[in-house]
């Protein structure tokens, strides 16, 4: 009962972007955090699990090959929230939602819109409703991407740095969410994100991806951040602690490499 | 937050009341064309009442018998034509701007409407006297392949990575000087009589209408439409953005490009019949996204409709701005078009599209 990534490769052209990923895997009921440097390949990889980029390479879902499904199967499976949300479409967002559902649910509409009501609340996002995409704010926006997603009920979710534009409050906020949901709808939800103390704080298990499209570790938050790999792969001093019964804190110090540098490489 | 919450009716119930609003401009809309089919049969040379014409309409064998040969063999022609142009090129121009993701894409604009001119031409020119029974047809033929050649062109240049709205513009604008130049050719190698005609594709006009061009046109929509409402809400979803699509389960890449055909399809049969007119596919869609926005199972019908209306009110226009003269419907609308079209320009670098 999970999701199973073996020795996948993706190519632009002549140029790899993943590099044979392999050992991968994420559990239904918590969050798989995926964390790495810009350009390390993780929209790559969540785009190849959800089928939207071609890759080579082993995708199982409960052991079932995930290629032998059409896209529309497999949308109905596993749905990708981009990255980057930038639709000004002349819908409301309650029409939004809707189609996000829409798209793969064909059961009674009554139903449907009573799901994309009850998404909307607890997204609280109701009092929007009636607005139109473009009269949101980036936030906002982003936290109606989050309400297509989970108004689908799919049973992997790939969430590519879902909460990159939203303030301290509605990340805590949809973070805790997203545990309790991956809990209890024994969903499997991965999430690309650049903040190391949230994803430490919110996920059981992470996959960290290095430069050249490689995994560089996989496994519990505190075995995979350490001082010694935050070096190596982010290029970074930090200070990691763990301490007891308070959210672990990951303390970015200082990078290793100054701009403007080039060359002439710092140790501290 | 928790993960369930009480719910109420309030935000389906206001969901439910948008559409209803929608339900009754689409209805509205459909009136005022109806109203505007029937002062269109109404206006003319002859001045008739208008309790005859609609009688003429409705039980030509008891209206007076001048009045219902006028009715049914020259005018009901031309309007339903004016109406049956207007929804095939503004359902055309809906499609092309939601799968191009281009506020300024029509068939005008894309070069699609002067390909198939060019088309239509040149079966006129070189074509038709060896098959003058199929000539209609063939002059249609060739529109459609012609303007399937420019569609495709645009979808593949569309396919390019970075292409921006205003590119695909220019690419438009490239394509219909090259036909044009083409159409320039044939119209100098073109034989007096031939000549007349061509002269008539370039300007836009109705007065050719018949009952078995309105037959094709309407075949044409009768086609296309069930198409593009099946594809409802995948077309919806194409506007959320083509990685969002995607991940909605969309095949953008087939959509993308049976809808392209489909519409190529509609602007051909309406230029092969009527000549090229302008920013129909442009204005109707755009003043059907200020009033139902973009879900397609309002959007398509209500762009069909308020392009048949704007065709049928410059049908009206076109026969009374000059008292016993009969302008092309061309150059009406490129006049009421073209300040429209430079104020679109304008505003799309901020507006609805990203
Ligand atoms: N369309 C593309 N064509 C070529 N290279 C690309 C394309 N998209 C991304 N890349 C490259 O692939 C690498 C991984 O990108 P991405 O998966 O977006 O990284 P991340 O999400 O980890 O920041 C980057 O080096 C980027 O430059
Ligand atoms: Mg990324």
């Amino acid at each position: 009962m999970s999701l199973k990534i073996e020795s996948l490769s993706v190519h632009f052209g002549r140029t790899r972007i993943l590099n044979d990923v392999s050992g991968l895997e994420a559990r239904p009921g918590e969050l798989t955090a995926l964390i790495g440097p810009n350009g390390a390949g993780k929209s790559t990889l969540l785009k190849s699990i959800a089928g939207i980029e071609r890759s080579t390479g082993h995708i199982s879902l409960d052991d079932t090959a995930l290629d032998t499904l059409d896209i529309a199967q497999r949308a109905g499976q596993i749905y990708y929230l981009p990255q980057d949300i930038t639709s000004r479409a002349a819908l409301s967002v309650f029409e939004a939602v809707l189609l996000a559902r829409r798209t793969t649910h064909k059961t009674d509409r009554r139903q449907d819109l009573k799901r994309v009501q009850h998404t909307l609340q607890t997204l609280e996002l109701e009092q929007y409703a009636e607005r139109d995409l473009g009269q949101l704010s980036g936030g906002q926006r982003q936290r109606v991407a989050i309400a297509q997603a989970v108004v689908r009920e799919p049973r992997v979710l790939m969430l590519d740095e879902p909460t990159s534009a939203l303030d301290l409050h509605h990340q805590l906020q949809v973070l805790e969410w997203l545990v309790a949901l991956a809990r209890e709808q024994q969903m499997i939800i991965v999430i690309a994100i650049h903040d190391l103390s949230l994803a430490a704080r919110f996920s059981r298990h992470m996959w960290l991806m290095g430069a050249g499209g490689k995994v560089c570790a996989v496994g519990a938050p505190e075995q995979v951040l350490t001082e010694e790999r935050l070096r190596e792969v982010y290029a970074i001093r930090a200070h990691v602690e763990w301490p007891e019964g308070e959210p672990p804190r990951v303390t970015p110090l200082a990078a290793t490499r100054q701009l403007g540098m080039q060359g002439r490489e710092q140790d501290f | 937050m928790t993960v369930t919450a009480p719910t109420t009716d309030t935000s389906i119930d206001k969901y439910l009341q948008r559409r209803r609003r929608h339900y009754w401009l689409l209805a509205i809309t459909a009136v005022l064309t109806l109203c505007s089919l029937i002062v269109d049969v109404a206006t003319g040379p002859g001045q008739y009442g208008l309790g005859d014409i609609v009688r003429a309409i409705v039980s030509p064998d008891d209206a007076p018998r001048a009045i219902a040969v006028i009715v049914w063999e020259i005018r009901l022609p031309v309007a339903l034509m004016a109406i049956m142009v207007g929804m095939s090129l503004a359902s055309a121009g809906a499609e092309m701007q939601t799968i191009l993701n281009n506020p300024l894409a029509d068939p005008f604009t894309l070069g699609i409407s002067a390909a198939a001119s060019f088309g239509a031409a040149l079966a006129i020119v070189l074509g038709v006297s060896l098959f003058p029974a199929a000539s209609e047809l063939l002059t249609t033929l060739n529109a459609f392949v012609m303007a399937m050649v420019a569609s495709l062109l645009i979808w593949l240049v569309s396919r390019l990575r970075g292409v921006s709205v205003q590119t695909m513009v220019l690419m438009g604008i490239a394509l219909m000087f090259f036909f044009n130049a083409t159409l320039g050719i044939l119209q100098y190698v073109a034989s007096a009589e031939s000549l007349q005609q061509l002269v008539f594709w370039s300007l836009g006009s109705l007065s050719r209408a018949s009952w078995s061009k309105i037959g094709i046109v309407t075949a044409a929509l009768v086609v296309t439409l069930p198409i593009f409402f099946f594809a409802g809400w995948r077309l919806t979803a194409l506007r959320m953005g083509d990685l969002q699509a995607r991940a909605l389960g969309v095949n953008v890449g087939r959509l993308r490009l049976t809808v392209l055909l489909c519409s190529s399809l509609l602007a051909a049969t309406a230029v092969a019949f009527v000549g090229i007119i302008g920013f129909i596919g442009l204005v109707g869609p755009h003043i059907a996204r200020m009033l139902v926005g973009e879900d397609q199972r309002v959007f398509l019908p209500m762009s069909a409709l308020t392009g048949a209306l704007l065709m049928s009110l410059t049908s009206i226009v076109s026969k009374t701005l000059i008292p016993g003269v009969l302008l092309p419907v061309g150059i009406i609308t490129a006049l009421i078009g073209l300040p429209f079209f430079v104020s679109l320009i304008l505003k799309s670098r901020r507006e609805v599209w990203g």
